[in-house]
Formats: structure tokens, sequence, C-alpha cells
């Protein structure tokens, strides 16, 4: 029997089956996630923490709803830095590793650069690509990210382009077959899980770097601002707020990049995960 | 048998030296061999041999130091631009991200074979080594002796007159090393394709052959040629046959007097070394 049409004969009792073994997979997260909260609540109300310590969930809850259009507005301001950020790094990662694999005398002559590059703090860097590009164009911060997505995706995509399997490299060559065919139908392939390891840790990154961005200033309708100048005045029940949107944008972003992977490589071993 | 017909493979006073380091290391001297259509030919001898370097040296994967190579009457680079052989190697080489009809069809897209010509071809394949149930798994999916089948599949796939084999066997287990060499030989019989076959163990060689060329190293050269008359189709009872047997002796002998008689390890009954240059 052809195993195609098993899959596509799958009954609904199989899927539902599969709902709940997701549910149950997810189950105990969720419930620590739930129980964290209620501790917190607790333990800030039963030993009255002080707000500028750590504010209880409730009350980050009540400085969000009181705040949720600025809020939400910096979120976008910041995510749309950090996705611009992302791209131009990504791109300029992907053309300096195709340079760098094709052409030997790029290797010598880039990757030092690249490697320099990677070394600078991005804390250092941040005010001077604010003064570099504007510190109110949202351009300085996309560029700050862009230099921290830029060395992971570069260096991945370099070390699986240059180093494909020998056997496989014969194979292609008793088929004769071009340098541009052995890079569509193996180098790229073949490089696309450790293409997709570095977009997973540029994605968390370019947030980082767009807020790191926005703390040494910037437009004010920003993650970063908000956080800073909150804390400043010591309203920490807003500055958690901008905080959960963060990591909440960062999951958003990395969970992407995570769909996009399974729908690009369904072969390989980080998406074969729990079926079958 | 044959009405001697022009040789698929002629090597003619081959050399093949390698430098690393400034030392020069002869890995084979001295190489002439010629290989008829549809033979089964077999390289054995012990690792450093250079087996697999002759192979590669026929399939143009290598250029030899010294010497004339032909293959199906042409120069060996002008055959593999032609696609005159499909190469099996001792690892399957395939393709994760490919499916195993799609590794099958490797070969005829890089030949831009078109669509439903390569299905075809692909099906006809993968019926020949008996996984056309597999088509739409992924290597990983698949046993090892599956993996090696559907790489013969692919290399079958678009039909070449010369199958080149490197120890594709080599790492499987004895029984199911056994019933591979049992479908080898059918699809052999079914084909018509010559096929060359390297390989380390002195039984593969004798059961499957119709030629065993014996192997010595430093340098590699071929010591001598065994006949392998036993009748075919070859099955269970020609392994427990007398003449095999007799057969299996000859090569061994053959490999240790070519060894100098001195060295039992030059001729393994069942090999598990790994696989080296060979």
């Amino acid at each position: 029997m052809n195993p195609r049409a098993l899959g596509e004969g799958m009954t609904a009792t199989s899927s539902r089956r599969r709902t709940r073994g997701r549910i149950a997979y997810y189950l105990p997260a969720i419930a620590v996630f739930l129980g964290g909260l209620a501790l917190w609540e607790l333990a800030v109300r039963i030993f009255s923490i002080e707000r500028f310590l750590l504010p209880a969930p409730s009350a980050i809850a009540g400085a969000f709803a009181d705040n949720a259009e600025e809020l939400l507005n910096a979120g976008l301001t910041t995510l749309v830095e950090a996705a611009g950020g992302f791209a131009i790094g990504l791109i300029a990662g992907l053309v300096v590793a195709f340079l760098t694999a094709r052409f030997a005398f790029a290797r010598g002559a880039l990757m030092p650069f690249a490697i320099a590059a990677n070394a600078i703090p991005i804390v250092a860097f941040a005010p001077i690509a604010n003064s570099w590009f504007g510190i109110i164009s949202p351009l300085s911060k996309m560029m700050i990210v862009a230099l921290l997505v830029f060395f992971p995706v570069m260096i991945n995509v370099v070390r699986v382009l240059t180093s494909a399997e020998p056997a496989a490299l014969e194979l292609m060559r008793s088929y004769a077959s071009s340098d541009w065919t052995v890079v569509r139908k193996v180098r790229i392939p073949a490089a696309l899980p450790y293409f997709f390891t570095a977009l997973k840790v540029s994605a968390t990154l370019s947030l980082i770097g767009a807020i790191v961005g926005e703390y040494f200033g910037g437009a004010s309708e920003a993650l970063g601002r908000i956080i800073v100048e909150n804390a400043a005045f010591l309203r920490f029940s807003t500055a958690w707020a901008a905080i959960i949107i963060a990591a909440a944008l960062g999951i958003a972003f990395y969970l992407i990049i995570v769909a996009l992977e399974r729908l690009v490589m369904p072969w390989h071993a980080s998406v074969r995960g729990r079926e079958v | 048998m044959h009405r001697a017909p022009d040789p698929i493979v002629r090597m003619e006073s081959v050399e093949k030296r390698f430098n690393a380091g400034g030392a020069t290391t002869a890995a084979l001297s001295d190489i002439d061999l010629r290989i008829r259509p549809g033979e089964f030919v077999s390289l054995i001898g012990p690792s450093g041999c250079g087996k697999s370097t002759l192979l590669r040296i026929i399939a143009d994967l290598i250029e030899p130091t010294a010497g004339k190579v032909e293959v199906n009457g042409k120069a060996a680079a002008r055959a593999r631009h032609d696609r005159d052989y499909g190469m099996v190697f001792q690892a399957p080489v395939l393709f994760d991200w490919r499916t195993i009809e799609a590794n099958v069809e490797l070969p005829l897209e890089v030949m831009g074979v078109a669509r439903g010509e390569r299905r075809r071809r692909r099906d006809e394949m993968l019926a020949l080594v008996e996984l056309s149930e597999f088509g739409a798994y992924y290597p990983w999916q698949l046993s090892g002796g599956m993996q090696q089948r559907a790489a013969i599949a692919r290399a079958l796939a678009f039909e070449p007159k010369l199958l080149l084999m490197d120890e594709p066997f080599g790492a499987l287990d004895e029984m199911t090393r056994e019933r591979m060499n049992d479908e080898l030989l059918r699809i052999w019989e079914r084909t018509g394709t010559t096929i060359v076959f390297v390989t380390h163990s002195i039984p593969e060689a004798v059961f499957l052959s119709s030629r065993v060329v014996v192997m010595t190293p430093r340098p590699g050269r071929i010591t001598s040629l065994i006949e392998v008359d036993l009748p075919r189709p070859r099955n269970e009872a020609t392994r427990e046959s007398e003449g095999y047997f007799e057969l299996v002796t000859a090569v061994r002998e053959a490999l240790r007097t070519a060894h100098g008689g001195t060295i039992p390890e030059a001729a393994p009954l069942v090999s598990d070394e790994p696989a080296g240059i060979g």
C-alpha cells in the first residue's frame, strides 16, 4: 500500500488523538506558568514586597490595561526595528557567506572583518550607530540589530557551503554535474538546517539589539524608551508590562521561524520531532 | 560464451602515485585490465592495495599518473561526461532532504530528463530493487540494506552500461550482505549491466563474480585473475557446493602467495576491517 495514501487517509480519530497528545505535552508547562503567576502574586501580597522591587502580576496587568495603546504602539515600533535589522543582517550575512564560499580571495579579504565585527560589544556600538544613522530614525536601531544578526548567519552558512560530504561531491561528479547544480542540489539543501539554527538565534538577538539601541535614545514610543523612562520614575509596573511585551514579541518571532522551518524542511531531524 | 566484443573497460600500463608532504607513494603500478561487456568482475585485496583507487580511475573521479584508460571505447573523462557508468559507494549517500523516489530521480534530474519519463524510470527501478512501497519514505526511515538498495536503484536509473560498486555491502551485517548479494545477481541478470565490484570479502567475490581480480598492496598491482565458472543462477546451493569452496580456497591462496605467504590477515574469510582507501 502506498504510504502517502495512508497519510492522506488519516482519520478524524487519529487527528483528535494527536491534538490530545499535544495538549498533554504542553500541560506541565502551562501548569508551571499559572502556578508561578499565582505564587508570585501571593508572595508580593503576603510579604508586602515594595512595588519598585517587584510589582504583583495584577499590578502589571493593571499597568498594561491603563497604557495599552502606548505599549502596543511601542511594541510595533520595536518590532519594525527588529525585523528591519534582521532582514538587513540576514541579507548581508548571506551575501558575504556566498562570496566567501565561492571565491577564496573573498575569504581572505572579508573573513577578518566579519570576525572583528562580531567582536564589537553591541552596547559599545549602539550610541555610535545612533549618531551615524540618526537617533530618531529607526534605521539606527536596525543597523545595531543587523550587526548582531550578521555574524551567526554568515558563519553558519559559510561553514556548510564549504564543507559538503566528499562522497556527495563524488556522486555529483560521477553525473558530470555543473558547479551550479552542485550548489543547488547539494550545498544549499545541506546548509538549510544550519541556516535555520542561525535564524532562530538571530530572531531573539534582533529584539535585544533593538531595545539596547533604544536605551541610548530615540523616539519615545518604543519598548526600550518606555522601560528606561518608567523605571526612572519608579513606575515599575509599566516597565514590567513593556518587558513582557518584548518577551512575547521575541517568542512570536522565534515561533514564526520554527513554523517556516517545518514548512521548508519537513525532512529534517529537528522537525521529525514526536511524530511517526 | 561471449563473442569477444570490444572491452567495456580497457586499462593499459596504468599507474597512480600520490604526493603527500613531499613523499611519493605508489598506489597503483603496472595495471593492465580488460573487462568484457556483461561481465561481473570483482577487485579483491587487502586494505591499501589500491582497489578503490582503481575503481575511481575507471570512473574518472581520480586521474591516473600514467597509462591509458578507456571506458565504452572512449577516454574515461568522455565516458563520465556521457554518463556511461553508474556508481555505488560504501555509504548509500542518499540525500536526507529527498524522499527515496526523489533520490532515485536525482541523476535523471541532473541530466534534464523530462518529469514523466523520470517517474516512469524511478518506478521501474524501485520495483527492480523491491522498494516500490517505500518511495515516499525518507532515507532515515529505512534500514541500511534498504538504503543501499535505493542507492543501486539510483545508479541504474539512467540505464548505464557499466555499474561501478565500491564495497557497497561492506557496512552491512553478514546475513543482510548475503541477501543483498542474491539480489544484486538477480538485478545483474535482469539488466545485463557490466559490474565492477570492489570488496575485501573472498566469499562475496567468488559468489558474485564471473572473474576475480586479485590485487596486492604497496604498490597496488594485479597478481592474478581467477575465472569463476560456477553455474548460474547462483543461490544457497552454490554457497554449499564443492566448486565454491575450491574457488574460495584458490582466491585465498592467490592473496596469500601474492602477499609473501606470511601475513594471515591478508585473506580474511569474513572481514570486518573498516573501509580505507582500499
